[in-house]
């Protein structure tokens, strides 16, 4: 058991940063060739591109920190459900367009604080990434944002369909912006923000897209947490096993 | 010594001058502004470093293949790093890359400057377009129509 140093927890945090770009990636990977245009299965592999882009610096870097020689695919390939700590919006399962823009939404709306705050930190490797991070996140949430727009306002399907999304996935959304005793360490070195000192402006990014697309804030109050202590929904292990079937079954294997 | 190093530092950055983006071959590395630096180690190895586009930009394995292959063409053995900060802008890109670029069919980029809604088409030279996609063949473009001639064309984002 290793003891817990800064440079421990700085790790387990660029991981847990770095799970839940790659697993939204994994989603959006999912879903190319089911949207409703093909402009938007290029627009969807790119934004998946990107997340996937950020976790693999993510993991390189929380390797190079933790100095055991883990490498980025070792991170993405080799640990098991319980070591994911990404947050449960992102695992949440592909249903229809009007869902992967709305979990898009809620994601992007927490992104581009986190990465404006992290392009700041104390650590100057993370800091690049997060300033790389904020260029790409800030356009995503421009994109998810116009669709929500669109589909809100566009036919009584489409803006029920985003109304169902947003209530499917309303109760995954605090998780997003609650802080924990990892990120209390790290912020009082000025690492990293506290993701509770995110939730006003996802609050306020969030009730605006809303409100120009006439939809409605979730209306049941329950929310659930557990995905940054692994404990994750059902649809985490299938995609898992999708991802990691070949190094699962050819550890090591290169080509 | 120093004309040495000066020389042969020379002699890198115009073997590199030949090194393209796998995507859009007709520019190269430095007219898009992702080469950062080259320096020559203690050791005698080339230091080359680069900085990607986007983050998941997947030409950046094949451009540090290909910086490694045409400098060990000219017996140079060659170290290429990864740099994040500062973050890559379209503002690096060269006017001679953003020339190419339109020559090439993609809309360049326009200065952050001189920003409006205008993106020419590099077919006709209408201002008026549309956007058809956020994204377009890879991330660091999108996808519009223009009105006026009709034919749709990339466009390499401001960033």
């Amino acid at each position: 058991m290793k003891t817990i140093t800064t440079e421990t927890d700085l790790g387990t945090y660029l991981v847990r940063l770095g799970d839940d770009n790659l697993i939204i990636a994994q989603r959006l990977g999912e879903y190319i060739a089911s949207a409703p245009e093909l402009e938007e299965d290029l627009a969807i592999a790119n934004t998946g591109l990107d997340h996937l882009g950020i976790a693999r610096h993510l993991y390189t870097l929380a390797g190079a920190i933790e100095g055991d020689g883990r490498s980025e695919d070792d991170f993405a390939m080799q640990r098991p459900e319980r070591s994911f700590t990404n947050a449960l919006l992102v695992e949440q399962p592909n249903t229809d367009f009007a869902f992967i823009m709305v979990r898009q939404l809620f994601f992007d709306a927490y992104q581009v604080p986190l990465w404006r705050w992290l392009s700041a930190s104390g650590n100057v490797d993370l800091a690049g990434i997060a300033a790389k991070g904020l260029k790409e996140a800030t356009y995503h949430l421009r994109r998810s944002s116009s669709w929500i727009v669109r589909l809100g306002d566009g036919t009584a399907e489409s803006a029920a369909r985003a109304q169902a999304a947003i209530e499917g996935l309303w109760r995954y959304t605090s998780e997003l912006v609650t802080s924990d005793d990892l990120e209390d360490r790290l912020a009082r070195n000025g690492l990293v923000p506290r993701s509770s000192d995110l939730a006003g402006e996802w609050t306020v990014t969030v009730d605006a897209v809303l409100e120009d697309a006439m939809l409605m804030r979730g209306s049941d109050p329950f929310q659930t947490s557990g995905g940054r202590t692994g404990v994750h929904t059902e649809h985490l292990g299938p995609l898992l096993a999708e991802l990691q079937w070949m190094q699962r079954s050819y550890p090591g294997a290169t080509w | 010594m120093v004309t040495t190093r000066t020389a042969t530092l020379e002699a890198v950055r115009r073997l590199l001058a030949g090194v393209t983006d796998p995507e859009i071959p007709v520019l190269t590395i430095e007219d898009i502004g992702i080469l950062r630096g080259v320096d020559l180690l203690d050791d005698g190895r080339v230091l080359v470093q680069i900085t990607p586009t986007y983050s998941g930009c997947p030409a950046m394995e094949v451009i540090k293949e290909d910086i490694r292959a045409v400098l060990a063409e000219g017996g140079y053995d060659t170290e290429v790093s990864m740099t994040f900060m500062p973050p890559w802008t379209t503002e690096w890109m060269s006017d001679e890359g953003k020339r190419k670029l339109a020559g090439f069919g993609i809309a360049p980029p326009r200065s952050e400057l001189t920003i409006t809604d205008e993106v020419l088409c590099p077919q006709c030279g209408s201002g008026r377009s549309k956007v058809v996609s956020e994204f377009g063949s890879t991330a660091c473009k999108r996808l519009l129509v223009c009105t006026t001639c009709g034919e749709p064309f990339d466009h390499f984002k401001e960033m």
